[in-house]
């Protein structure tokens, strides 16, 4: 994190209250937990590379770029250029919290393993099965109109899990739901390798999910 | 009377390499085809919309000349139909463009200032477009053409929707992902500045009579 706030506030010869510093935050390309070609044959490592490198890392880089024009303005009083920097952040902030989520969502087919626990008990009670719900979760998703992501999340006020999608990078949390597992379907996340047939890559990935990882990530939300 | 998938007007080589091969066969065969089939199978229930035709299907989105229970529907495959059928046409052999001429070349300059002006607007319309969509050059009900774009399938045909920047088309460019991602990847600018070489400058011309003569072109 940088504190620049106390040093642009001086060189304008502004004051600054006391205890009143603004830090512009800076975030990071996380490193995936395993290597790009680990989830072949189900999403082939020329993907996950393109993904993590070339589009992941483009959203930290945009998102940065925004918060830091984003600083100047606010220490400028430009108001109207903070409201024209409203869609980067949007954009690039959503495409950065939904990736980091979505690496940590997947894990080599060799360690795969299906859901247990308190998760397993409450995807059966609310699908009947894991098939059921797979089968929800995918026609939903596929349904997606243009770019977007499937998602499972968990509902703090009536403690249940739901399905629901979102569209282009617009992040869960902005609906209230805790992210627990995301299914990426803008074109880039399967396109090259299964060309137009979402359905087939939506079969594929659940080969690949870290179900760990999600009960986690349940765990963290009933908290 | 179903509606159909059209004939590219050219090989699925001819705009290579600018446009590759195996794009424009999936693009068409695929993801054309599929929006042919959902907007017949929308029309079933509804025969009388059928008979308006694609374009009065486009300017009806966002009215309420289209049953609520098949407005999406409509607006994703009715878009989908009618800005591929446009994209196709606007597109050429690359030794075929020679750029824009006559009323079309006067209009660009007269609200661009020059054709190299009009292609950045264009390029910045194309390349900022967020998530799936098209970006159009065309003309206004003042007669002036402007640049806008728009997102998954929406056109400017569609003025009922909120935010319709309302134009006939005369130019439009697909940046959904599938246009160009087995040959370009993530680099988007470089699909947008390769596709100036395909630019059917014809047809342009064509279509800017079209809708200056007060029809929508397709």
């Amino acid at each position: 994190m940088l504190a620049r706030g106390l040093l642009a506030a001086a060189r304008e010869g502004l004051s600054a209250a006391p205890g009143m510093t603004r830090s512009i935050c800076t975030v990071k390309l996380p490193d995936l937990p395993y290597s790009y070609g680990a989830l072949e044959p189900y999403i082939s490592g020329h993907i996950m590379e393109l993904h993590h490198a070339k589009h992941h890392a483009a959203y930290v880089a945009n998102l940065n770029k925004a918060l830091e024009q984003q600083a100047e303005a606010e220490a400028k009083g430009d108001v109207s250029k903070l409201i024209t920097l409203q869609g980067a952040i949007k954009f690039n902030g959503g495409g950065h919290i939904n990736h980091d989520i979505f690496w940590t969502n997947l894990i080599p087919a060799k360690d795969f393993e299906p859901p247990s626990g308190e998760l397993k008990t409450m995807i059966e009670a609310q699908w009947k099965s894991l098939d059921s719900f797979i089968s929800t979760f995918n026609a939903q998703t596929a349904a997606v109109q243009g770019s977007g992501w499937g998602w499972l999340g968990y509902n703090k006020g009536t403690g249940r899990l739901e399905i629901t999608t979102m569209p282009n990078q617009d992040p869960l949390s902005v609906t209230g739901l805790v992210p627990l597992l995301g299914v990426d379907v803008w074109e880039h996340a399967y396109y090259l390798q299964y060309k137009n047939v979402r359905p087939d890559y939506l079969k594929a990935i659940w080969n690949v999910v870290n179900w760990k990882n999600v009960a986690d990530r349940l765990a963290a939300a009933k908290q | 009377m179903a509606f159909e998938l059209p004939p590219l007007p050219y090989e699925y080589g001819t705009l290579e390499p600018h446009v590759d091969s195996m794009t424009m066969q999936i693009h068409h065969t695929k993801h054309h085809q599929a929006y042919v089939n959902n907007l017949n199978a929308a029309l079933d229930k509804f025969p009388e919309l059928k008979d308006l035709g694609l374009v009065d299907i486009n300017k009806a989105v966002g009215t309420d000349k289209l049953p609520t229970e098949a407005a999406t529907v409509i607006r994703n495959n009715g878009g989908g139909h009618y800005n591929h059928t446009f994209f196709w046409k606007v597109m050429t052999n690359p030794s075929n463009t020679n750029g824009p001429s006559g009323a079309a070349k006067e209009a660009i300059e007269a609200a661009f200032g020059s054709v190299d002006e009009m292609k950045t607007k264009f390029n910045a319309a194309a390349a900022g477009r967020f998530g799936s969509g098209w970006a159009w050059l065309g003309v206004k009900s003042d007669g002036s053409l402007a640049i806008t774009s728009t997102p998954n399938q929406d056109n400017p045909l569609m003025s009922g929707l909120p935010d319709a920047a309302a134009m006939v088309p005369i130019l439009g460019l697909d940046v959904w992902e599938h246009a160009y991602y087995l040959k370009y990847q993530n680099r988007r600018p470089e699909y947008i500045a390769a596709w100036w070489n395909v630019v059917n400058w014809e047809q342009v011309s064509a279509n800017y009579e079209a809708a200056k003569a007060g029809t929508v072109p397709l």
